[in-house]
């Protein structure tokens, strides 16, 4: 399981890279591989707002559509529009090519509460 | 799939397995104060003879056959030709309840596929789903799902001339999520009036619900409504009642509707007091996701053979639970493969065709009851095989008098509209012959003599 040591993590599986105010957000490997073949990615719109837990998105696979959270608070100020055309990017690449938008953080304090990535390795081996 | 009852014994044996003494002793579960309290008040039964008896008494209490319907007004009568139900009648088709399985299904598969294909043809749009309840409920489906995908506006704008009915369903779905109904006027047309529509547009509008043709049998000016709509970012959803129109009218698609929406009991012939109909529902390939109901898709297996599934399941309720994209997973299955039936039998031409037959017949019955004294057309705008017509005297007279002479000349508006006391609707279709025709005439200007024009 590739589990890159730069970000931090949810429970509900999502990734995020902080990078000064700027914060990037998708899904785990593990749970595109929960997940299966991704066939559709649902993002929000550019500027739409969301509160730390709020749903972002969705992702969904021929078995499943599974909900998005928010990691943090933020404004939406790009979106990985090559989703559409190739959704399967989550599969293949989730902590790379499959990022699904970033947000321009508001209250960077709540990243202090997220996991890293040796909790979250303990969680998805709890899970298991 | 077959109605197989609980013989005496199989009771025995289930009751032995599970440790019951009996029936009452396995529903004791069931709180007193909700079991029903004695058996159904149902009468002894009947021998085969006598229950034949019966219902030929029941029967010959109806006397509808010897009146004369001009009753259009949200179920039309039209000719259901004799093959539809030679081939529905086989009992691989109305004896299943959910033919959902690829492995046993394919013909109803392919059934439903087809049904979408031609409701795509009919109404100009992408992607239709499997059929819903009926005309109303698939209004207020289309409410619902403008809320979706305009998360952030919660008022839904809905034409005054929208079948009342359709509305008092829309309302009732949207008050379970405290959101508004906003109605908006009818102009001398009998349209949608364009000024009260742009004061009531604003940024909470998630979208205007239009009939086409409406209520009044008017049919819109769908062409400059998408236009003001989607100038304010709101989703134009079209709705309809008589979906043979679209067999003379372009369809909702053709002007930008992104959900067409409603009743599909014309492709079924008889109006039946009322149902069972099915409802019809489509929109564009960028909002199939936020669609309700099933949907089937045509797909190859593993070795390249054609075949037919449902697809997009993800967003129903068995998988997504309580955020499903709707509740809605039922669909009326028999009577939207009775209209594909119907549908591939008058063809492309004929349904066409006989669109054109009931425009005409309704534009001559409109010229003669417009030359009568004591009745003008109510409205100016155009119509399809319905009209409105405003009467010397309140409607309810009118249709009392002509009631006599066993004709029903329509249905007054008055009950739903206050505004209207003296209107009568009128619809004429194929079925209508000369004879008819003139009997109406020559009922409505007797009935019509002695009121001022």
């Amino acid at each position: 399981m590739k589990l890159p040591q730069n970000l931090l993590f949810t429970k509900d599986h999502e990734w995020i890279r902080v990078e000064g105010n700027l914060a990037t957000v998708g899904v785990t490997d593990h749970a595109q591989e929960q997940l299966g073949a991704i066939v559709y990615v649902e993002l929000p719109d550019e500027d739409e707002e969301f509160e730390q837990g709020d749903v972002l998105g969705a992702v969904e696979s021929t078995k499943a559509t599974a909900d998005v959270f928010s990691p943090v608070s933020g404004k939406v100020v790009e979106l990985n529009e090559d989703l559409n055309d190739n959704p399967g990017a989550v599969n293949t690449s989730p902590y790379e090519e499959g990022w699904l938008v970033k947000l321009e953080l508001s209250n960077p304090e709540e990243l202090e509460a997220l996991l890293n990535p040796e909790d979250y390795q303990k969680l998805i081996d709890e899970e298991a | 799939m077959r109605y197989l009852p609980h013989t005496e014994s199989d009771i025995k044996l289930m009751l032995e397995k599970t440790g019951h003494k009996d029936l009452a002793d396995l529903f004791r579960s069931i709180p007193d104060k909700l079991a029903p309290e004695n058996k159904l008040n149902l009468k002894a039964a009947l021998s085969e003879p006598e229950l034949v008896e019966e219902m030929t008494r029941l029967a010959k209490a109806n006397k509808f056959e010897e009146y004369r319907s001009f009753i259009g007004a949200g179920y039309y009568q039209h000719y259901s030709p004799a093959a539809v139900d030679s081939v529905l009648m086989r009992s691989e088709f109305y004896t299943a309840y959910t033919p959902y399985q690829p492995e046993v299904s394919q013909g109803t598969l392919q059934g439903i596929f087809e049904f979408q294909t031609m409701v795509c043809q009919l109404l100009e749009m992408d992607v239709a789903n499997a059929s819903m309840y009926d005309g109303a409920t698939a209004c207020a489906e289309a409410a619902l799902m403008c809320r979706r995908v305009k998360k952030k506006r919660d008022k839904v704008l809905v034409a005054k001339s929208v079948h009342p009915e359709y509305r008092k369903v829309t309302r009732t779905y949207m008050s379970a999520c405290c959101d508004d109904m906003i109605e908006v006027g009818v102009d001398a047309a009998g349209r949608v009036d364009l000024d009260d529509l742009k004061s009531k547009l604003n940024d909470n509008v998630a979208c205007l619900i239009v009939g086409n043709p409406n209520y009044f049998g008017v049919v819109e000016d769908l062409k400059s409504l998408a236009d003001i709509v989607h100038a304010a970012d709101a989703m134009l959803v079209v709705t309809f009642s008589e979906a043979l129109a679209y067999g003379a009218l372009r369809g909702p698609g053709y002007f930008g509707a992104d959900i067409a929406c409603g009743e599909g009991q014309s492709f079924l012939g008889s109006p039946s007091f009322g149902g069972p109909g099915f409802g019809m529902f489509a929109t564009s390939e960028k909002l199939m996701r936020q669609m309700p109901g099933r949907l089937c898709g045509r797909t190859v297996d593993r070795r390249g053979t054609p075949g037919f599934v449902l697809t997009l399941s993800t967003r129903e309720q068995h998988i997504r639970r309580e955020k499903a994209t709707s509740n809605i997973c039922s669909n009326q299955a028999l009577c939207a493969l009775a209209a594909t039936i119907w549908l591939s039998l008058y063809g492309k031409r004929g349904v066409s065709e006989l669109a054109c037959h009931n425009l005409t017949k309704s534009e001559h019955l409109k010229k003669r009851i417009a030359a009568l004294k004591g009745y003008e057309i109510a409205f100016s705008g155009p119509t399809f095989n319905e009209f409105v017509v405003k009467c010397a005297r309140p409607a309810s007279e009118v249709v009392k008098s002509l009631m006599a002479q066993k004709i029903i000349p329509g249905v007054g508006l008055a009950p739903d509209y206050s505004d209207y006391p003296s209107h009568l609707l009128i619809n004429v279709t194929e079925v209508h012959c000369e004879s008819a025709i003139d009997a109406l005439v020559a009922g409505l200007e007797a009935a019509g003599k002695g009121g001022a024009k």
